[in-house]
Order: C-alpha cells, then sequence, then structure tokens
C-alpha cells in the first residue's frame, strides 16, 4: 500500500479518501462520543437495574390498560389549569380551522401581513369624520376582496384537508377491546392498544409489532410514502412476543410496559424495553411498524399502538416547512417600505402647505368657514392624515395578492408541463411551493448532488479483478481485445436474469470449467455476502436489493452460476453452478456508511466457519492479511477502474475457528443488547472479527449518466450558471464525472485541495504582513488567485474544506479545551490556526472568491453537513442566488439551505423531495425549468411589478397635482367609486394576464440562446433603478394627466354652453385619460398577445365605462342620492367633443415618450432579447430545420461514460436482517415443532 | 399565506403511491393542451421601426391639422371679459366692495360701461367669473346634502351631517343646507345695449337652460309632491347669507327651489379656483341681425356678493360657441406642439435607426 490511508484526525493533511466526520454528527454529539470514548463499555447491559435506564425512556405505554394513561402522571398542563393526557388520540388533525373558528383565525393570519394591515389601520382612520378624506369603501371594498380572495382560497385548502383527515380518520382498524377485535375507526385507537392489521391496510400508528401470521412474525412493509423506497422492508416481532401472543385470548392478556423514547421524528432510530413478566426486552426500530407504511404479504398482523396521531413518527416529520422567500419579495418589501416612506413625506409636506394655504388664503375665506375653531397648524396636522387616506393608493393594495395569484398559476404552469413530465416513472414536475418561481430566473450557482441527480443511480456489473487478473473487457477466444464484443449468451443458466449483459466470455468460460477457484470464490462470494431479499414469482426471481450496487453484484452472481436462492432466519441456500447448498449464516455484520464494509460470518455444510466481507478498498485494504495475495495487482486494477469511473468493491474472506467464534460470538451477544451506544459497541465487535482479511479480487459497477446531463450542463454554462458538484464519492470517482458530464474539460486546470490551501495561506501571510491594504479589504476588488488565463478547476474533498475553513481545527480545539479546562496556547502566526473570527471569515470569503474563479467547482468527499455549509457559504459571501439539486436524505441540508431546492423524485427516498421546493423525475428538466419557466416567471414577475407601482403612481399622485390648485385639501381628483375600483376592476386584468402568461421568446428560443438568462442573474430587469424609472413614470404620467385637462379646463365652456370645467367633468377626464393610458401601457409591454389579453386590456376598458355609465345614471341616483352624486357626469362631459380630444391628447402625451424611448434604447443598446426577439421568425426556422437534421442524433443513453463509488449511501437490509432474524423458517421449524424449536436457548439470546 | 398551505396533500403522504401492481392508476401525465403547455396563439409585437416610424409620422399629421383645426376655430370665438370687482379706485364698483355688509338691505349697484368692436352673431352666453375661489376645497365640496337637494323630506327637516355649520339655524334646518348653498353667487347682472340713439336697451337674458337637464330633473327636486313651494319649504329657514329664502328665488314656478338653475349651477363645483359659470343666454333673434352688434353696452351689477376679503375677483364674459365650446387656444397650441414634435421625433429616429439598427440588427448573438 503506498497511499498514507490514517485516519483524517491523526495525519497532518486531511486525507483525502475519507469523509471528514460522521454524517449526522452535530458538534454536540462529536463533543460526548470523544469524550465518552475512553470509558469502558458497560457490561452486562442485559439486565439493567430498572432505576439505571437512560433518562430519555420516560414514554410509558402499558398494553391493554387504557386508564394507565390518564394517570395524572402523565398529565401536561395546556392552558392553565386544564390538563390533558400527553398522548394524543389517533386521530390526526391537518385542518388549520372549523367552523367557529375560521374567520377569527383567518382573519388573524391575514392581518398579520403588514400590507392588510396597512389598509386595517387606514380603514380605521377613514372612519374619523375630521381626516376621512376618502369615504370608507373605497379601502374597504378592494381590502374585503382580497381577504375574501386570500381567504376562499385558504378556505378550499382547509376543506380540501379536512375531507382528508375525515377520510383517514374513518379507516378501519380492528382494535382488541373487551376482551376481542372489534372493528373501529382510526379515530378511536389509543396508545396502548393491541391492534390486528390485515394484508395491504395502512398502519394506522406507530405500533410495537407483536405478532403476525408470517413465520416469526415477520412482516412485510412497503414504505413509499415515508421514504419513497418501493422495495418491502422486513418488520420482526420479538421472539417472546412472537411466541405467546398469537391467540386472540393471549392478546388480551397481554401486559406489558414498554418504555421508550419520547415521540421524535427520527424514521431511522426507535430504542425502547418492553418490560414482560418481570423480563426486559430491547426494542428497537426493526419491531416498530410506522404509521404510513402498509402491510405486505402478510394476511395478519398483531401490534401495540406506541405512539398514536400527532406524536407518530411521519407527523411529526412533516409540518415545519423553512419559509423561503425570494430576492424580489424583499426587494419589493423595501420598496414598499419606500413609498411608504415617500407617502409619509409627500403627506406632510401637502400637510405644510395646507398650513401655509389657510393662513394666507383659507382663514380669510368666509366661504369656507367651516364654525371650527382650529388653527392652521392644527387643520395642517388633520390635513396630513388627510393626505395619508387619500394617497393610501400609492401603496398598492392588491400587489400581494395579484403577485401570489401570478405565482400561483406559474406553479401551475410548471405542473403542467409535458416536457417535464418523466414518462417512464410516470411523474410530472411539482412546484411544491408557490412562491419562489422569478427566482428560478436569477439562479447563479447550482449545487448539485451526483448520485441520482447526475446519474441514473442504476448499476451494471461490468468488470471484475479476481487474483489479480482483470476481465470484462471484450476478448475473442484468442484473447483479443474487440472494439464491440458480442454479449455473453446465458442460455446455459436457467436462473439468468436476460437483462444482464457481459461482454467478457473468457470470465464465464473460466467458471464453467470450474478450474480457477479464485473465480468461484469470488462469486460465491457474492451470491451470499449481501443483505438482499429474494422473491420467487411466476417468472423468476426478485431480488430486492437496498441499494443497487448490491443487486447488481447478486444479479451477476446468478448469472455467471452462483444464484441466490433463498434466505432463511438464519441460512443461506444459493445453488452453485448445479449444485444446491445450504449455508448457515452465523452473523451478519451490518454495512453503514462509515464502516463501508459488511461482512457474512457462515458456516459451510463441511462445517468449515468463514467470513466473507465485501468493502471500500480503503476500508479493505487497512483490515487486509500481510499474507494476502495479490494486492498490488488488484490495486492497479483498481486504479484503472476508478479512472474508467467504475464503482469498485474489494472482496475478501478470512477463515475461522471455532473457538475464535465462540470467543467473538459472545462478547458480539452481549454487544447487541447493550443499552447505551448500542450502534457503537457492535462497531467495536465488528472491527475486532473484520482483520487479517484474505484478498480475493474487486468487482467493477457502472454507474450511468443520466440521459442528457452533459448537454443540460453545457447550457446551464452558457447561461453563466455555475454548477458546483457536492458529493460524498472519492476524488477520482468525482473528477470523472465532472469529464464525464462535460463540466470538466482538457484545457483546464485542475487545483486541488493542497494547492488551494497553499495560496489561500499566502493570501493570509500576506494579509498578516500588510494590515492597512486589506483593511478595507472589502471595497477594492480582489485580485485574482488565478492571473494566468485559461480556465480553471476546482477540485476539493471534504478534510480539506474543514482544514481550509478551520472547522475541523477549530472543534479539535473546543474539545481540547474543554478537556484540559484551560484556554489553548496563544496562536502562532506563521500556522494557519485562525488568530479570530475575522481572520476565519476572511479566509472563508478567500475561499469563496477563489472557488468562484473557477469554471467547475467540485467537492467531494463531503458529509451532509458541509454540503449545506458550503451552500450557505455562497449565499453568504456572494450574495448569490442559489438552487441545490438532489435526491436522495443526505442532500436535505443543502437542499433546505439553497435558496432554492431542487428534489429529484422518483428516485432512491422521498425525503429529498419532501424538504424540495421543486421536484422532477430528471436532471436533464432543470434545464427547462431554469431557462425557460424561471426566466419567464422572472420577467413576467418583473413587468408586472415594474407596471404595477408604475400604474399606482400614475393613479395616486393625481391627487399632489391636484392639490396645489384645491388650497391642499386633500380633495381627490377622483371620484370615490373610481377610486374604489381602480385596482380592481379597471386596471389588474390585463397586467394580470401579463403576469401570468406573458412571452418575450418562446420556449424553443429561450433554450436555445442560454445568454437570454443573464438579466435575471444581474436582476437587470427590477431593482431600485427600475423602480424609480417606474416612479418616474408614473410621475410624469401623472403629471400629464393632471396638467393637460388642466389647461383645457383653464377657461372654457361646452359646446352648449355649460360650462364644463365643474369638478365632475374634471374627474371624468382625468379618469378616463388614466384608464386609456394605464390599458395602453399595459398593451405597450405585453409582448405575448392572445386573444384574452386583447380581451382583458378592451374589457377593462369596458368595464370602466360601463360602470361608470352605471353610477352616473339617473336611477341609481334616485335610490341613493347621497352615495352616487355624479349624476349624469359621464354622459353630459363625454358627448362633448373637446373633451375627447383632451383625453386623446393627454393618453398621446403620455404614452408617446414612452413608446420613443423604448424604441431609442432597442435601436442604439439592444439586449439580446431584443435582437433574439427582432430575429424571431429567422431563428424559429432554424430551429425548425435544425430538428428535422437532428431528429435521429437525440437518442437516448448514447453516453456510457460513468462515475464510480464503492456503496450506496443508505443503510441496507444487513440491519434487519443480523440484528433480527432470518425470513423463512427452517424448513424443519414449522409445525406441530415450531414451538419447541422456539425454545432453543441459543437462539433465544440472539433475539434480545 | 395562499404559499404554505399548497403542500397539504402531502404531509401525511395520503396519495396512494400505486407501486408496480398497486392496481389501477390514473396516469400524472399532464393535459397537452394549448393553455397548459403555454402555447396559446399569439400576436407578439415588437417596436419595430418598420411600425414606431410611420406611426409618429402619422400622429404628426393627424395632430398638427387637428390643432390647426383646434386654434383656428378657438379664435373665430368671440370672446369679452370685464372684472367687476372693483379693486381699483378707478373701478365704477370700488365703492360697492368696500362697504359691504350680509345684513345691508339696500342693495349696492355699480354701472360698467364697455365697447363690444364686432358684432357678436349667434347665441351669446353670459357667464360670471370667479377667481382664487377654492370651490374645490374638500370640506366645501362635502358640505351639501344630496338627499335633500332630491327632494327627500326627510333630509330636508334633518340635513346630514356634512353641511355642519350650515345645517342649522336657530334650531330650524337650512334648506339648502351646507357651505355651498351658503356661499352661493347672488349678484345681479344686468345687460344694457346702449344705442347710438342714445337710449339704453335692455337686453333679454334668458334663465333657463343654464344647468344640465340630468341636474334639473334628476339630481335636484324640490321636495314633497306640492307645487306650493312655500308650503313645501314649510318649518325650514334659509342659508344664513341669503337674502330670500329658496322657494323665492325666481318667480316661476319650474326655476324656483331647488331646480332653480342659477342654484343647480351654482351647486355644480368648479374643479379648479378660477373658474366660469353660465349665467344666462342671449338668444339669437333672427339671422339677419346679430344677438350683439357691435357698440356700446353698459353692464348694470348689484354688487351682493363679497370677494375682496381673500383676494377674489369677479368677472362677466360675455362669448359666443363653436362645436368645442368657448375659446380656448391651449388644446390647439398643444395639438400643434404635440404634432410637430412628433414629427420632428420621427426624423431623429429615422437616423438614428439608420445609422444604430443595421448595425445592431445584423450583429447575431455569440452563443
Amino acid at each position: 500500500m503506498s497511499r498514507q490511508r490514517a485516519d483524517s484526525d491523526g495525519s497532518l493533511e486531511p486525507d483525502d479518501e475519507v469523509m471528514p466526520y460522521s454524517d449526522d454528527e452535530t458538534d454536540d454529539e462529536l463533543d460526548v462520543s470523544s469524550e465518552g470514548e475512553p470509558e469502558p463499555p458497560v457490561a452486562g447491559a442485559l439486565h439493567p437495574p430498572a432505576d439505571a435506564r437512560p433518562s430519555e425512556m420516560a414514554w410509558k405505554v402499558k398494553a391493554n390498560d387504557r386508564p394507565y394513561h390518564h394517570l395524572p402522571e402523565f398529565k401536561k398542563k395546556v392552558f392553565l389549569c386544564i390538563k390533558k393526557s400527553r398522548y394524543s388520540g389517533n386521530a390526526i388533525k391537518t385542518y388549520k380551522y372549523n367552523v367557529l373558528t375560521f374567520l377569527p383565525l383567518n382573519l388573524y393570519e391575514q392581518f398579520k401581513r403588514v400590507a392588510n394591515l396597512y389598509f386595517l389601520v387606514l380603514l380605521i382612520l377613514q372612519i374619523i369624520p375630521d381626516i376621512a378624506t376618502l369615504p370608507w369603501y373605497t379601502t374597504l371594498i378592494p381590502l374585503v376582496v382580497v381577504l375574501g380572495v386570500t381567504g376562499i382560497k385558504d378556505l378550499v385548502d382547509d376543506l380540501a384537508r379536512h375531507r382528508m383527515d375525515k377520510e383517514i380518520n374513518s379507516r378501519k382498524c380492528e382494535v382488541l377491546l373487551d376482551g376481542r377485535f372489534q372493528e373501529s375507526k382510526w379515530r378511536n385507537i389509543q396508545v396502548g392498544d393491541v391492534v390486528r392489521m390485515k394484508k395491504n391496510d395502512f398502519i394506522p400508528a406507530d405500533i410495537l409489532l407483536l405478532s403476525s401470521s408470517n413465520p416469526n412474525s415477520l412482516c412485510y412493509v412497503e414504505t413509499a410514502e415515508l421514504d419513497g423506497e418501493t422495495n418491502l422492508k422486513f418488520k420482526l416481532g420479538l421472539r417472546v412476543t412472537d411466541e405467546r401472543l398469537q391467540e386472540e385470548r393471549q392478546l388480551a392478556e397481554f401486559n406489558a410496559l414498554i418504555e421508550c423514547e419520547e415521540p421524535n421524528n427520527r424514521l431511522d432510530k426507535f430504542v425502547g424495553t418492553m418490560l414482560y413478566e418481570g423480563k426486559r426486552y430491547p426494542l428497537d426500530l426493526d419491531n416498530m411498524l410506522l404509521r404510513g407504511c402498509k402491510i405486505r404479504n402478510t394476511e395478519v398482523s398483531h401490534g401495540l399502538v406506541i405512539f398514536a396521531g400527532a406524536d407518530t413518527k411521519i407527523m411529526k416529520n412533516g409540518g415545519k416547512t423553512r419559509f423561503k422567500r425570494t430576492k424580489i419579495d424583499e426587494l419589493m418589501n423595501y420598496m414598499v417600505y419606500s413609498i411608504f416612506v415617500l407617502l409619509i413625506l409627500v403627506a406632510a409636506g401637502l400637510a405644510i402647505g395646507h398650513t401655509y394655504w389657510y393662513e394666507a388664503i383659507g382663514s380669510k375665506a368666509w366661504y369656507l368657514f367651516d364654525g371650527k375653531n382650529q388653527n392652521s397648524s392644527y387643520r395642517g396636522f388633520l390635513m396630513f392624515w388627510g393626505y395619508i387616506i387619500a394617497l393610501n393608493t400609492m401603496v398598492p393594495i392588491s400587489l400581494y395578492v395579484s403577485v401570489e395569484v401570478i405565482r400561483l398559476g406559474q406553479s401551475k404552469f410548471i405542473n403542467w408541463d409535458l416536457q417535464m413530465y418523466f414518462l417512464e416513472k410516470d411523474t410530472p414536475a411539482k412546484a411544491r411551493t408557490t412562491t419562489l418561481n422569478e427566482q428560478l430566473g436569477q439562479i447563479e450557482y447550482i449545487f448539485s448532488d451526483k448520485t441520482g441527480t447526475l446519474t441514473q443511480n442504476v448499476m451494471q456489473f461490468k468488470k471484475c479483478t479476481i487474483a489479480g487478473r482483470s476481465y470484462g473487457e471484450p476478448t475473442t477466444a484468442a484473447g483479443l481485445v474487440l472494439e464491440r464484443g458480442r454479449p455473453v449468451d446465458w442460455s446455459w443458466n436457467q436462473y439468468a436474469d436476460r437483462s444482464f449483459q457481459f461482454v467478457d466470455h473468457s470470465l464465464v468460460e473460466c467458471i464453467r470449467s470450474g478450474k480457477d477457484k479464485d473465480a468461484n470464490e469470488f462469486f460465491k462470494l457474492l451470491s451470499l455476502c449481501h443483505t438482499v431479499m429474494v422473491e420467487h414469482k411466476d417468472d423468476g426471481l426478485v431480488y430486492q436489493a437496498a441499494s443497487p450496487d448490491e443487486g447488481a453484484l447478486v444479479t451477476a452472481a446468478r448469472n455467471f452460476g452462483y444464484v441466490f436462492l433463498s434466505r432463511t432466519q438464519d441460512t443461506i441456500t444459493i445453488k452453485e453452478m448445479e449444485e444446491e447448498r445450504t449455508y448457515e449464516m452465523l452473523a451478519l455484520l451490518d454495512f453503514n456508511s462509515d464502516r463501508k464494509r459488511m461482512s457474512i460470518i457462515l458456516k459451510f455444510p463441511d462445517g468449515r466457519i468463514r467470513l466473507y466481507c465485501k468493502g471500500a478498498d480503503t476500508v479493505i485494504y487497512e483490515r487486509l492479511s500481510p499474507k494476502s495475495k495479490h494486492k498490488e495487482t488488484t490495486q492497479t486494477a483498481l486504479d484503472i477502474f476508478a479512472n474508467a469511473t467504475l464503482r469498485t468493491l474489494c472482496l475478501c474472506y478470512k477463515d475461522l475457528s471455532a473457538d475464535e467464534y465462540e470467543a467473538w460470538s459472545k462478547l458480539h451477544q452481549e454487544a447487541q443488547v447493550a443499552m447505551s451506544d448500542r450502534d457503537a459497541a457492535l462497531d467495536r465487535m465488528y472491527e475486532q472479527i473484520e482483520s487479517n482479511l484474505m484478498l480475493i479480487g474487486a468487482t467493477a459497477i457502472e454507474d450511468k449518466l443520466q440521459d442528457g446531463v452533459p448537454e443540460t450542463i453545457a447550457k446551464l454554462a452558457k447561461a453563466d450558471i455555475k454548477i458546483w458538484v457536492l458529493t460524498g464519492d472519492k476524488k477520482e470517482t468525482a473528477e470523472n464525472i465532472g469529464y464525464s458530464c462535460s463540466l470538466l474539460t482538457d484545457n483546464m486546470q485542475i487545483h486541488y485541495g493542497e494547492d488551494v490551501n497553499e495560496k489561500l495561506k499566502v493570501r493570509q501571510a500576506r494579509r498578516r504582513l500588510e494590515p492597512a491594504t486589506f483593511r478595507q479589504g472589502t471595497k477594492k476588488p480582489a485580485e485574482a488567485f488565478f492571473p494566468e488565463p485559461g480556465k480553471n478547476a476546482l477540485i476539493i474533498t471534504g478534510g480539506w474544506l474543514n482544514e481550509i475553513l478551520y472547522e475541523k481545527k477549530k472543534k479539535r480545539r473546543r474539545l481540547r479545551l474543554r478537556r484540559l479546562g484551560k484556554r489553548p496556547p496563544p496562536s502562532n502566526p506563521q500556522d494557519c490556526q485562525p488568530m479570530d473570527d475575522s481572520e476565519k471569515e476572511m479566509r472563508q470569503i478567500d475561499f469563496v472568491d477563489m472557488a468562484c474563479e473557477c469554471e467547475a467547482v467540485i467537492c467531494c468527499r463531503v458529509t451532509p453537513k458541509q454540503k449545506g455549509n458550503v451552500v450557505s457559504l455562497v449565499k453568504k459571501y456572494k450574495k448569490a442566488v442559489t438552487l441545490s439539486i438532489g435526491d436522495g436524505a443526505n442532500d436535505v441540508n443543502m437542499i433546505k439551505t439553497a435558496d432554492i431546492g431542487v428534489g429529484i423524485s422518483g428516485q432512491e427516498g422521498m425525503q429529498a423531495v419532501m424538504s424540495s421546493d421543486y421536484a422532477f423525475a430528471q436532471f436533464r428538466y432543470l434545464e427547462r425549468l431554469l431557462l425557460v419557466h424561471g426566466r419567464w416567471s422572472y420577467i413576467r414577475m418583473c413587468k408586472f411589478l415594474r407596471y404595477f407601482f408604475f400604474k399606482n403612481f400614475a393613479f395616486t399622485l393625481v391627487h399632489f397635482w391636484y392639490s396645489f390648485f384645491s388650497g391642499f385639501s386633500s380633495q381627490v381628483a377622483y371620484e370615490d367609486w373610481f377610486i374604489t375600483l381602480y385596482n380592481l376592476c379597471y386596471s389588474s386584468l390585463p397586467v394580470l394576464l401579463v403576469g401570468l402568461l406573458d412571452q418575450d421568446v418562446n420556449d424553443k428560443l429561450s433554450l436555445k440562446f442560454p445568454k437570454l438568462y443573464l438579466p435575471g442573474q444581474q436582476g437587470a430587469l427590477f431593482n431600485y433603478r427600475n423602480f424609480f424609472i417606474s416612479l418616474f413614470h408614473g410621475i410624469f404620467v401623472s403629471l400629464v394627466i393632471f396638467f393637460i385637462p388642466y389647461g383645457a379646463f383653464l377657461q372654457t365652456m361646452g359646446q352648449d354652453g355649460e360650462a364644463p370645467s365643474d369638478y365632475q367633468s374634471f374627474a371624468i377626464v382625468t379618469a378616463s385619460s388614466l384608464i386609456f393610458t394605464v390599458n395602453l401601457q399595459i398593451s405597450l409591454e405585453t409582448s405575448y398577445w392572445t386573444f384574452v389579453n386583447c380581451f382583458a386590456v378592451l374589457g377593462s376598458i369596458a368595464i370602466y365605462f360601463g360602470i361608470m355609465f352605471d353610477i352616473h345614471s339617473a336611477g341609481i341616483h334616485v335610490i341613493f342620492p347621497s352615495v352616487f352624486t355624479f349624476t349624469g357626469a359621464a354622459s353630459n362631459a363625454l358627448r362633448q367633443p373637446y373633451l375627447w380630444l383632451t383625453i386623446i391628447l393627454t393618453v398621446g402625451i403620455s404614452l408617446l415618450p414612452v413608446i420613443c424611448i423604448q424604441f431609442l434604447h432597442k435601436s442604439i443598446w439592444p439586449s439580446v432579447g431584443d435582437k433574439v426577439q427582432r430575429n424571431r421568425k429567422k431563428y424559429e426556422m432554424e430551429l425548425l430545420q435544425e430538428e428535422k437534421k437532428k431528429a435521429p442524433a437525440f437518442e437516448r443513453g448514447r453516453r456510457s461514460r460513468r462515475s464510480a463509488y464503492a456503496f450506496s449511501h443508505s443503510r441496507g437490509y444487513a440491519d434487519l436482517i443480523s440484528s433480527g432474524r432470518s425470513i423463512r423458517r427452517r424448513p424443519a421449524a414449522r409445525g406441530v415443532f415450531q414451538e419447541s424449536i422456539r425454545e432453543v436457548p441459543q437462539t433465544a439470546a440472539e433475539n434480545i | 399565506m395562499m404559499a404554505s398551505s399548497y403542500n397539504a396533500k402531502d404531509e401525511d403522504g395520503h396519495i396512494t403511491v400505486s407501486g408496480p401492481g398497486g392496481g389501477t392508476l390514473r396516469s400524472k401525465k399532464p393535459e397537452n393542451t394549448a393553455f397548459k403547455q403555454q402555447r396559446l396563439p399569439a400576436w407578439q409585437p415588437i417596436l419595430t421601426a418598420g411600425t414606431v416610424l410611420p406611426a409618429f409620422f402619422i400622429i404628426g399629421l393627424l395632430f398638427i391639422p387637428i390643432g390647426i383645426g383646434l386654434f383656428v376655430t378657438s379664435n373665430n370665438i368671440k370672446e369679452f371679459e370685464v372684472d367687476y370687482t372693483g379693486v381699483d379706485m378707478s373701478s365704477p364698483c370700488f365703492n360697492c366692495s368696500q362697504n359691504f355688509s350680509w345684513n345691508s338691505t339696500r342693495p349696492c349697484t355699480c354701472t360698467i360701461p364697455f365697447y363690444l368692436d364686432q358684432p357678436y352673431e349667434s347665441n351669446v352666453y353670459v357667464y360670471y367669473g370667479l377667481s382664487n375661489f377654492y370651490q374645490n376645497h374638500r370640506r366645501y365640496v362635502k358640505s351639501r346634502d344630496d338627499s335633500q337637494l332630491n327632494g327627500d323630506v326627510n333630509s330636508l327637516m334633518s340635513p346630514s351631517k356634512e353641511c355642519e355649520p350650515y345645517a342649522f339655524h336657530e334650531n330650524k334646518p337650512i334648506a339648502p343646507c351646507g357651505a355651498i348653498a351658503n356661499s352661493m353667487f347672488n349678484d345681479t347682472l344686468e345687460l344694457f345695449y346702449n344705442d347710438p340713439n342714445g337710449t339704453r336697451i335692455p337686453i333679454p337674458l334668458n334663465t333657463t337652460g343654464i344647468a344640465w337637464w340630468t341636474d334639473k330633473h334628476v339630481k335636484f327636486g324640490n321636495p314633497g309632491g306640492n307645487p306650493n313651494l312655500t308650503a313645501a319649504f314649510q318649518g325650514t329657514t334659509k342659508p344664513v347669507n341669503w337674502r330670500r329664502p329658496v322657494y323665492e328665488l325666481d318667480a316661476d314656478p319650474g326655476n324656483n327651489g331647488f331646480i332653480n338653475e342659477d342654484f343647480i349651477v351654482w351647486m355644480r363645483t368648479a374643479a379648479l379656483p378660477t373658474f366660469r359659470k353660465l349665467y344666462r343666454i342671449i338668444n339669437k333673434k333672427s339671422s339677419m341681425v346679430p344677438t350683439l352688434p357691435r357698440g356700446n353696452y353698459t353692464l348694470e351689477v348689484v354688487y351682493n356678493y363679497p370677494v375682496r376679503s381673500f383676494e377674489g375677483r369677479k368677472r362677466v364674459i360675455l362669448s359666443t360657441i363653436s362645436w368645442m365650446g368657448g375659446k380656448n387656444p391651449f388644446l390647439g397650441i398643444a395639438y400643434i406642439t404635440v404634432g410637430s414634435v412628433c414629427f420632428f421625433l420621427g426624423v431623429v429616429l429615422l437616423i438614428v435607426h439608420h445609422k444604430c439598427g443595421n448595425r445592431n440588427n445584423s450583429a447575431d448573438i455569440s452563443n
């Protein structure tokens, strides 16, 4: 072994091969474990004294004893002195409101929003007569509509929840009551009840499996709804309950006391004990049937309810979703605040104006005498509030509700997109949150998981090395390597899986001849050492594997003639070529991500005891016997495999003597029943036996890339989106996948951890030497880390990441500090310890800067926590919008951390999807999600917001100009009803449709020109600049709308002599001009005119005139003379051509400059989008031709480059099989001997 | 709110994920409709030189003639305006404006001579104009009771609060209530033609037809069906500043009470602090004789309405009318200006387009 394989903690430099530390360790856990380690493992934990239970065992459940759970000691305080049992009932309640609480609760929730609250305050202000410049309905009606729309949506959602709750709570289940099973509804199940479940039933609560109709109380469950895995899982009843609790009578007398952990959300952990007839039995997750799963292949099973309803793990898991907001949201809020400040300033200014006006004119105008003895300042003060009310429409009331409607619509469009629908798995894309769509158009960094995201996670056995000789290259009989080998014909093997392809004929011949002992041992190992479950179906064997790697290996063995046939509780039956043999399984040594290996100890039919082990090369090589052969040759082969981006596993064996095994077995049993740290104790035991191994060879499995991954990455790169791959895989593997998916190219210079560290150290040293130049480092642009021209790439491992970012050292230092109980020695500036937090921060900034200079960044061997940390580093220091995409539980952290999390659905598990914001089935859909939906959403939202602010400014500021001519008396320039309806009816629909439907260029062109994505990243379409432009545009339009009619009205009269210069005609002219202007303005902004848009624009204008003529009609005045006071104003005003000419002029002056400026801008500084738009027809033709030409070239799966990694991340069935027992009883154990077999003492101990 | 509840369905995983053999399952494939796939047929207009430049030229070509037409029409309208506020010592109304009292019983009259240098051919409209009079002040505008004015008997006796402090006087409801009514313009204007032979011929002024039909017949109405207005207004009192109660505004029962047209005109508040209101109409008698021939005229004003206190001005305007109303050159000038600017901009855009447009148009997008 040439490579140094020391543990990372001991070495000075981080080891690239190992994960820095275990996945789930938080700081605290790390501290505890490292301090706790020196203590000797507690021996004799079999029967710990009752009072020595860990304190976490605070959950007590007594079987068949409902009153027990209502004892006072289990009460908790709910409210004041009302106490309730802390055991939840099984009825679930996901709904938020009931009939009584809907209105108050929903209103309360809605008024938590600042905008709604603002309008409520306005409404209250409007009640005060002195300042009520607008009647109450101008605010109330829009507010009611806004609240109503949101309320109805909430109501619909909640009704759906009600319906679902009801349906679930009314599901039937058999509960043991009064000594017999009675059908009961789920909602009536209580903790401590014994329930009976049938085949294909949903499990109603978290239940301790007592017994089942299957042998050994085995129970098959489908956990798809829990973790998305479709393969069946196996749960086991305890031996004692299996034996004694089969009959109804027995179950009715069951009176055990279960003590276990409190309800929590960890789906992968359960610890408890059962006190039954004076004995204590340990319980773990394998005994538990979790709510949400489904019983399969098991006729009847009995269980004891441990957690019900809200206490169940699935319910504890749901709910808490981190609230993400988009940049635009934040910006929008700030803008609303800006407008609010502006509103206060304007109102204050006008109030001062009123004060002066009152001094100068108002107080002298006898006709204005109002009998109130108020001085001018007080009047000014009142006027301030009056203007706050009059100008309140500056803050757009319908903004938030419109934004939500638009986002909802856009999410629907994502859900509906056929081109993001994956036919094979029947998985449409799903926008799980509806608040983030426009952020999709601003992504700068993508953090991608590799396994299952870039790759298919479909494994194929491709190559192997056995006793130093490599197989797998296609060869002829003469041993010549052929370019295109003919696949091996498996017809000689009746069990062969036809879909399995292998091209090396020599290996098959080698095995069939039986001459090569090593080759036979190799496949024997593959067929024995695994945790695969087998099902016999009509069409042959079906393997259920926890990880695809294992499935691939067992399938390979099957095809090579070593067919895994069946597994019983402690035997494995395989068919070795023609001969069927059964091996007794003595122990199954669990696989987990720390151990990275699994072993099985078998007793051969001839009595030999042998340990088979397979695992990652890194861990296996450390444990090889010095006598082991083929080490060097296998290592070479491994390197070749890794470079060919194959996933490798080393296989080895070890012969054990009976004594050796007995001694170990005893210790092993003790460890199995350890109450605390059972896992750690077991790990130590495993470690002990897995040593001095003999190497047989290694396997290489191909991990296929998903379709279209390289193309997608290339496209996204063109859109200036940086893609970082964060993976737990090996450096070499990750590097290779980088090449195969065109993330890395040959002309890139690749920098590794050492290199990076060196550069960072240099920079840090310089900073220390010349602190002055770096003091204001944030301001001056940092000099490049890679001054040489050319592309750079960064490949860094988790260990180096910690080293560079001081993470680990800090932790270790803190540990040491705690242990010694004193301060650490002052750090020496020469070493790279951080002197303080700011230095650490500078280091992080440097690292992020450096990484961002690179075209590609690959972080390998990173833990989920580090994945999250890397994302937050970029988020924090680059202020960039980030997206994480992943498929597995290990990506949950980064998915939650990133601004947008995307889950790959229909793969390993559901955790990633459950915590994601968007979910779809294939990585390549990311392209469409970002470049099409994201871009559109962003453009639409920006257009919408710009226009929305504009239209409200244009609308409201007319009052401002008018106040100069109305004595600053907060007289409004329009009719009250117009103000009420403006945002609701007259101007909202067209812009809403633009927000929903607008496309500047269609999806095909969006994809063809990734450069179109750039404005989103720069936030160029909506920022403070655009906001102020919109404001100025609004101000300009309001000026025109006021002053053109002003000029026209100044000294005129109507065509029949009546003076039209009355207030009502003026209000109609300004309002009509405004309606025409804003509707034509949105027409100018609309770049995608569907009939709906047309309809909306014309409709808005029509509605305006319709409503206006209605409320100005004689009839309505007669009914409400003092509410509708504009009687006849519309008809009288609008029959005057003069006023129409005024309106036309006003609209013309409002629009022409805008058209002119837009045209000039597009001519002089055309954006990419403008150019594409201009030549749309041409490009569309090109695309059409390209499609015709390329159609056959776009076939799927033609890429055969791939990646490599040793073991899949997830824990396999090994756990279940090793800790419990096997799947099927021995044939002998069936029938009448059942009871007696059970009492064999040797196996009884194992059970506990 | 909306967003958080959107995932309700996923919470307990109640959607049946039918795996292989999980029974019949409905495909989740989205529908392939033009709307759902965002492929609605659409027109995608963009601002190109081909559309913008002609638009500017056409607008220019349209606006300039309209402007000229408006301007010429406006110039052809004859208008005569005389300010009779009496600010100057030399003004005939100076005396009247100086000693003013609401309670004076003896009306102050002043006579203003003027000369029309051209004959007014068509109907002539007589306006009074006020300046610096904030009829658009919010409190003032509000200070009326439309129900009362509509003839509602309840409101007649108990006017709306908005009318305060002009709702009640001496415990009697004021009819019409409110500040607007209270400050009704009450100067009387009479016009005489000074015949060259020295006689003063009174010119007949029409008092009706000056208000909107809807105002007179819908919005305003006398209370009750009682033709006897005095009885109808029984129990109310006149506005504080008025000299006569509302039912004595005119002898003609069709022009009395709330439907008195002078009153209606006044109640239609002006948009701006400088405004005109139609006072009388001089109808054309025959096609042969101009309505107001060239010559000397006398305006007799019964000076009741005080404006000096707030530096207001009072004017009398005589004007003829065209299809576009009275004399107002603003719109004509504005149209001509905008039209010219459009034309000019069109030229500028054409140049810019030639210089930049071609260069950018051909430039392809680097991918």
